[in-house]
C-alpha cells in the first residue's frame, strides 16, 4: 500500500469542463514527485485537492489507506503539510509565531500552544538556520529567509508527506538550489514530497519521479531520465530542447532556438 | 482547556520579562485609573474621599453619606461608566476578531451590516412604542437578523469566501440604511426625530444600571469565547487555504467567530447607539503596541478600548454643559492621535 494514492481524480470548477481528470498517482515513503507541464494544465488543482483545499469531483485520494472525504481537515494537516506558491500577508506575526503556527493540527479544538510546541519550533527554526531572526516580523524578511520560514513551519507539522507548489518560483538562483537541498535533505529524513516546478532540471537535481502533465492528464510517469526527454519536452512545451550529460548521474535539459 | 489557561500564565510572565514591562504596565494600569477618575468628573462635584466612602458605604452601612453623593455615585455615574468601559471593550474586540478573520485590516464591526440592523431596530421601536428598554431589545435583536441576512445571503452565492462575505454585508447594511432613513422621514419631526438621531450619534447619557447589566452577559461571553479561540484566531488571520492546510475547519471557525462578535458589537451599540471609529481603529492601536498576535492583541484591545470610551465620554460630559454626542467625538479626538500613532509606529508594525 503506498503513503498517498491518487485514483482517477477528475476536478472541475464549474461542472461543464473539467480543469483535470483521470488522474493516478501512488507515492511511496521517501519519494519526491515532480509534476511538470505549462502553465494553466492544472498542477496546482491537483495538488490543492491532495489536502481537500478543493473537493474531486470523481475518484479518490487516499492516505495510508483512507479516502479522505472521510477525513477530518485536521488529521489530513497532521499527515499532509503544504507551502502556498503565493503568500500574501497582512499582519506581521514574528517568525517564532509564524513556525509555531505549524503545531495547529496537534491541538484540540479549544487547546493553544504549550511547553511542548515551543520547543519544537525551536528546533525547526535552528535546523535552518533562522533561529536568530525568530522575534523578527517575517513581513521584514527577504523572499528566501521567507520560504525558510515556511520550511520551518511545515516541518513543526510534523506531517509525512510535503506537497510543494512551485517552491522555487520566487527565488534567486541560489536560493533555488538551497531549496531543492532542503527538499533532497527533509526526503532522506524519510519525507515524501510531491512538488510542482517549471523546471526540469529541477527534477533532475531533486526527484526520483517525474510526472508530466498535458491538456488535463498526465502523459507519463517515471524516472527523471525516462520522462524529461527531447520528444516529451517538444511535445508539453512546444519548444526545442537539448538533453545533455554533463556528468555521469547528471543530466540537464537545455532551451535552444530551432 | 486547562492546560491553555495554565500555559497562557506561563507565557504571559514570560513575555513580560523579555518584552516590553512598560507597554503591559501602561495598558492594565490606563483603565483602572480612568475608572476611578470618571467618578470624580460631572457637573455636581465631589471630592476623592467622598467617591471612595460613598462605594464603601454599600458595604459598610455604618459609615455616614449623604444621599445626593449616593444617588450620583451609585445610580448616574456607575452605570455610565460601566457601560463605556463595556462598550468600548466590546467594540475593539469585536474589530480586532473580524480584522483577523477577514483578514483585511480595514474591516470594522459593523462590516457585516450590524449596526445599520441594530440603528433601524431603535428607530422602529422609537417610533412605535418609545420606551427605552424596548429600543434596546429591537436594536439588539435587528442587529442579529441583519448578519444573519449578510451571512446566509453569502453562504447561497458562495462557500464563505471572505469578499463575497465583506461585499453582501456592505449590501445589507446600505439596505437598512436605508429602511432607517425612511422611519426617519416618517418620524415625527418634534417628538420622535429628534430622539432617532440622538440615538444614532451614540450617547451614554441615559445608560441605567439594569441596561448595563443586561449587555454584559452578552459581551463577557462573547469576548471569552473569542479569547479562547485566540490562536485559531491567529492561523485564520493569514489566509483560508492557509489555514486548511493547518488543520482548520475555516468555514465552522469563521461561523463561531462571526456570531461572538456579532453578539458582541448589537450588545454594545444596542446600550450606546452608533459609535463608529473605535472598532476599527483600536485594534491597530493595540497591534502597534503588542504586535498581531491574538494572545497579546485581545487583551490589549480590552483595555484600550475600554480607556478610549471612558476617556471620550468624560470629556462629552464636561466639554459643553449640554452633552455631546459620544460618536462624534470619538472621531474628532481619536482621528488625529491615530493619525499621530501611525506616524511613530507605521513602520515596527506593519
Amino acid at each position: 500500500m503506498s503513503l498517498l494514492e491518487i485514483k482517477n481524480a477528475t476536478f472541475s470548477y464549474d461542472d461543464h469542463e473539467n480543469t483535470f481528470e483521470n488522474i493516478n498517482l501512488n507515492v511511496d515513503v521517501g519519494d519526491v514527485v515532480c509534476i511538470l507541464g505549462p502553465n494553466g494544465c492544472g498542477k496546482t488543482t491537483l495538488i490543492k485537492c491532495l489536502n481537500k483545499l478543493h473537493e474531486l469531483k470523481e475518484g479518490n485520494i487516499y492516505i495510508n489507506g483512507k479516502d479522505i472525504k472521510n477525513i477530518k481537515q485536521r488529521e489530513i494537516a497532521r499527515n499532509i503539510g503544504y507551502i502556498p506558491q503565493n503568500h500574501v500577508s497582512t499582519f506581521a506575526f514574528t517568525v517564532f509565531d509564524m513556525v509555531l503556527m505549524g503545531r495547529t493540527p496537534h491541538f484540540d479544538f479549544l487547546e493553544s500552544p504549550g511547553e511542548k510546541d515551543y520547543h519544537i519550533t525551536e528546533e525547526a527554526l535552528k535546523k535552518f538556520g533562522i533561529y536568530h531572526l525568530k522575534d523578527k516580523p517575517y513581513t521584514s524578511l527577504s523572499g528566501g529567509e521567507q520560504q525558510l520560514v515556511f520550511f520551518a513551519r511545515v516541518i513543526s507539522q510534523e506531517p509525512r508527506i510535503l506537497v510543494l507548489d512551485e517552491p522555487t518560483s520566487h527565488l534567486d538562483f541560489g536560493n533555488q538550489l538551497k531549496t531543492l537541498d532542503v527538499i533532497s535533505k527533509l526526503a532522506s529524513d524519510g519525507i515524501s514530497i510531491i512538488m510542482t516546478s517549471h523546471f526540469p532540471d529541477h527534477a533532475f537535481i531533486s526527484s526520483n519521479k517525474v510526472a508530466l502533465m498535458k491538456d488535463r492528464k498526465f502523459i507519463g510517469i517515471d524516472t527523471p531520465e525516462k520522462i524529461i526527454t527531447k520528444k516529451n519536452m517538444e511535445n508539453v512545451y512546444g519548444i526545442h530542447v537539448k538533453i545533455v550529460d554533463i556528468c555521469p548521474d547528471r543530466k540537464t535539459c537545455v532551451p535552444i532556438k530551432p | 482547556m486547562w492546560i491553555g489557561i495554565k500555559n497562557f500564565k506561563k507565557r504571559l510572565f514570560a513575555v513580560n520579562i523579555s518584552r516590553n514591562w512598560s507597554v503591559n504596565i501602561i495598558l492594565i494600569s490606563l483603565p483602572v485609573i480612568l475608572f476611578f477618575v470618571s467618578f470624580l468628573i460631572g457637573i455636581y462635584p465631589l471630592s476623592p474621599v467622598e467617591v471612595v466612602t460613598t462605594i464603601l458605604a454599600k458595604f459598610f452601612p455604618t459609615i455616614p453619606v449623604s444621599s445626593t453623593a449616593t444617588t450620583i455615585v451609585w445610580n448616574i455615574r456607575l452605570p455610565r461608566i460601566m457601560a463605556a468601559v463595556l462598550v468600548g471593550a466590546a467594540l475593539s474586540v469585536a474589530g480586532a476578531a473580524f480584522q483577523g478573520t477577514f483578514k483585511n485590516p480595514l474591516v470594522s464591526p459593523d462590516i457585516l451590516g450590524v449596526s445599520s440592523g441594530a440603528g433601524f431596530g431603535a428607530a422602529i421601536a422609537i417610533l412605535f412604542v418609545g420606551i427605552p428598554l424596548i429600543t434596546q431589545v429591537s436594536a439588539f435583536t435587528w442587529g442579529l437578523i441583519a448578519v444573519t441576512i449578510t451571512y446566509i445571503t453569502a453562504r447561497s452565492i458562495r462557500n464563505s469566501e471572505i469578499l463575497v462575505m465583506v461585499l453582501s454585508g456592505m449590501a445589507i447594511g446600505t439596505f437598512f440604511t436605508a429602511l432607517i432613513s425612511i422611519c426617519k422621514y416618517m418620524a415625527d419631526p418634534y417628538a420622535k426625530l429628534p430622539q432617532i438621531v440622538y440615538w444614532l450619534m451614540g450617547s451614554l447619557a441615559s445608560v441605567t444600571n439594569e441596561q448595563v447589566l443586561i449587555v454584559s452577559f452578552p459581551i463577557i461571553i462573547g469576548i471569552t469565547i473569542l479569547f479562547i479561540l485566540r490562536w485559531k484566531l491567529n492561523v485564520l488571520s493569514i489566509g483560508d487555504d492557509e489555514s486548511k492546510s493547518l488543520g482548520i475547519e475555516t468555514g465552522k471557525l469563521r461561523f463561531i467567530i462571526i456570531a461572538c462578535c456579532t453578539m458582541i458589537t448589537a450588545a454594545a451599540v444596542s446600550i450606546s447607539g452608533i459609535i463608529g471609529w473605535v472598532g476599527l481603529v483600536i485594534p491597530h492601536m493595540g497591534r502597534i503596541l503588542v504586535g498581531p498576535d491574538h494572545n497579546k492583541l485581545l487583551p490589549a484591545t480590552v483595555c484600550l478600548g475600554a480607556s478610549f470610551l471612558l476617556l471620550i465620554d468624560n470629556i462629552s460630559r464636561t466639554l459643553l454643559i449640554t452633552e455631546v454626542p459620544i460618536g462624534i467625538l470619538t472621531a474628532l479626538i481619536g482621528v488625529p492621535f491615530f493619525l499621530y500613532l501611525l506616524r511613530r509606529g507605521y513602520n515596527e508594525w506593519a
